[in-house]
């Protein structure tokens, strides 16, 4: 009962925090602060995804970060042969308004997850997790291996994509955006794991075998959860791109898929919110730390080291007092 | 034809780079039940240390011995403070612990020799090229890479079937609890194998940094390859660990030498040669989704 209150307090008051974010930094002077919510929020998604996968099913991914560069990806696309009025692939013209580049982004995210998906997912365990990794790789080398758009060094576009009532250059505004798109994704996936099909996905974690012996097939249900667990980068992927109006290899490299379940982890698996503290945890630390000085990885790993060592349940299980 | 046998040979080259590697990772796996991504990262310092001792003293044995001897100590280093914790955890702790490992070698080795790539120049007794097959000049360095491979692959396969420390190892694989319970000091013989197997890291970092440029990050490229290898040869076997490598050395380098040629004929040259680059990447993991497809457990499954 009374750790009950206590979550309930932890999750008012980070929201009330988050929601008044822009007027602090207004306040404070430090304008900065609404990008780096803005991007706590977009990492937050795509890790709340990947904490469905880790938490509540037990597959460690190690890919995720494909299917959010693959997101970031088709929205920089689209906004690309939208400015020169070209053909992707000689069919599909572009686009700039967000209700279809954003639903475009997740549709061939959930697409390339249920590929990767339905062959990583042949394997378990270790080979699960360099399989994800190699497949996430294989996204990476293909965007390099692109000079149409921008292989190497990436391809940016002018505006964020249109939202009807809301002004593009509005960074606040964006924020806000985001911030909703993190309510809605944490309400679904909370609804979600507490569904029949949530419950299943439990089952498959403690025992895959005793959920056959029940008559479910463990594996259909594994690859409609890493299918969307794909889409949900994918969005996160597509407010990256907007965010920083611009995507690059770097959103599908191999150490932002380790940054993602760092996130996870260091936030407290299998919790949901849990990952939200831990994307704030990583975004604040790395800007802190960067400002302190250019070897902040050096920090960084040793720090990543001893949390994984020391601790057992992750900052939302400090800050909750869940067992 | 001729191109063919050199790029043959070029291929066995980097398998056996890969197999050096492989052997190491795919060891402590089958033992420890440890994926260690920081594995890159022993060869990585090898790669280093060798470059440099070789730049101070212009000996390439004696930077050869170096790097093997520091990427040993530092490995044994690595599993007595930190990777031995870790053995009873899950993969995801053990990942993830590791991961922060590789943060920090790749920016300590930024520190200590900077972001500059380094070249390492090729010894004087290792230099030019024999001509073995008719019309194919083949340089000697390469060809000494493939010998010290195949020493290695055939020490480690008597040392593993023949001596009594390999019997506690493949018994330590199958039966850990079991090889304690008679007496053996599983710790130290853990402690033992994984500096095995960084010494063989260090080996081959030490051996390629005449050929490729040493520099921060060249680990983790080769780490996610050695993956691959593992992966398609099976993990915990080191026949599969040989295998595999021998399959994506000669795969990744076919491709690097044929695909951009080959796409040339479809498209323009100047995509076909970015894009022929990219899908070269991707060929040693098209070939493990292949693999994976027919046997999910890989070519040699281990027993771990």
């Amino acid at each position: 009962m009374v750790e009950a209150i206590r979550r309930r307090l932890v999750i008012a008051s980070t929201a009330l925090l988050m929601l008044a974010l822009p007027l602090v930094a207004d306040r404070l002077a430090m304008p900065d602060l609404v990008a780096l919510g803005t991007q706590v929020a977009i990492y937050a998604v795509a890790a709340v995804g990947l904490d469905l996968l880790i938490g509540y099913t037990g597959l460690s991914s190690f890919g995720h970060a494909g299917f959010f560069g693959l997101g970031g990806y088709v929205v920089g696309i689209l906004a690309f042969h939208a400015a020169d009025g070209s053909l992707f692939l000689g069919v599909v013209p572009g686009a700039t308004a967000a209700w279809i580049a954003w639903p475009a982004a997740i549709l061939i995210s959930a697409l390339a997850a249920l590929a990767i998906g339905a062959l990583s997912l042949r394997t378990s365990g270790v080979s699960f997790i360099m399989i994800t990794l190699a497949f996430a790789q294989m996204l990476f080398y293909l965007f390099v291996s692109i000079k149409t758009y921008g292989g190497d060094d990436g391809l940016g576009f002018r505006r964020r994509n249109a939202l009807p009532w809301i002004n593009p250059r509005d960074d606040v505004a964006f924020y806000y955006v985001c911030l909703a798109v993190l309510a809605l994704v944490l309400a679904a996936c909370h609804r979600l794991v507490r569904s029949r099909f949530g419950i299943v996905l439990l089952g498959i974690k403690q025992n895959e075998r005793r959920m056959a012996a029940i008559g479910l097939d463990g594996g259909r249900y594994k690859l409609a959860v890493f299918t969307l667990a794909g889409a949900i980068a994918g969005l996160a992927g597509a407010l990256q791109a907007n965010l920083l109006r611009f995507v690059s290899p770097d959103m599908l490299h191999w150490t932002m898929s380790g940054d993602f379940m760092v996130m996870v982890v260091l936030g407290g698996v299998g919790t949901l919110v849990g990952p939200v503290f831990g994307a704030a945890a990583m975004v604040l630390l790395q800007s802190w730390l960067t400002q302190w000085t250019e070897h902040w990885m050096i920090v960084m790993g040793p720090v990543l080291v001893a949390v994984i060592l020391l601790t057992r349940r992750g900052i939302w299980g400090a800050l909750a007092g869940r067992r | 034809m001729t191109l063919l046998a050199e790029q043959l040979l070029n291929g066995l080259q980097y398998g056996v780079t890969l197999f050096l590697l492989a052997a190491g990772l795919t060891l402590v796996f089958g033992i420890m039940g440890l994926i260690n991504l920081a594995h890159g990262s022993l060869y990585m310092v090898g790669a280093f240390v060798a470059a440099r001792t070789q730049a101070g003293s212009g000996s390439f044995l004696m930077a050869v011995g170096a790097g093997m001897a520091v990427a040993a100590f530092v490995g044994m280093l690595m599993e007595v403070t930190i990777l031995r914790r870790l053995y009873f955890r899950d993969h995801l702790d053990q990942v993830l612990a590791t991961f922060g490992l590789i943060l920090f070698f790749n920016e300590a080795m930024a520190m200590l020799f900077g972001r500059q790539p380094m070249m390492a120049a090729i010894p004087d007794f290792l230099s030019g090229s024999v001509t073995f097959i008719p019309g194919v000049p083949y340089p000697i360095y390469r060809l000494a890479i493939i010998a010290v491979g195949a020493a290695v692959a055939a020490i480690l396969y008597g040392l593993i079937v023949h001596t009594r420390i390999g019997m506690l190892v493949r018994a330590g694989a199958t039966h850990r609890d079991m090889v304690r319970a008679l007496g053996v000091r599983i710790g130290v013989l853990y402690t033992l194998v994984f500096g095995l197997g960084a010494l063989l890291a260090g080996l081959a970092g030490a051996m390629v940094g005449p050929l490729l440029s040493v520099q921060v990050g060249m680990g983790d490229r080769i780490l996610i390859s050695t993956f691959v290898v593992i992966v398609i040869g099976g993990l915990g076997s080191i026949r599969g660990a040989l295998a595999g490598a021998m399959l994506v050395g000669m795969v990744d380098t076919l491709a690097r030498a044929y695909l951009p040629a080959l796409l040339k004929l479809v498209m323009a040259a100047s995509d076909a040669d970015g894009f022929g680059a990219g899908l070269s990447s991707m060929a040693s993991m098209m070939l493990m989704a292949v693999v994976l497809i027919i046997r999910p457990r890989g070519l040699f499954p281990g027993h771990g």
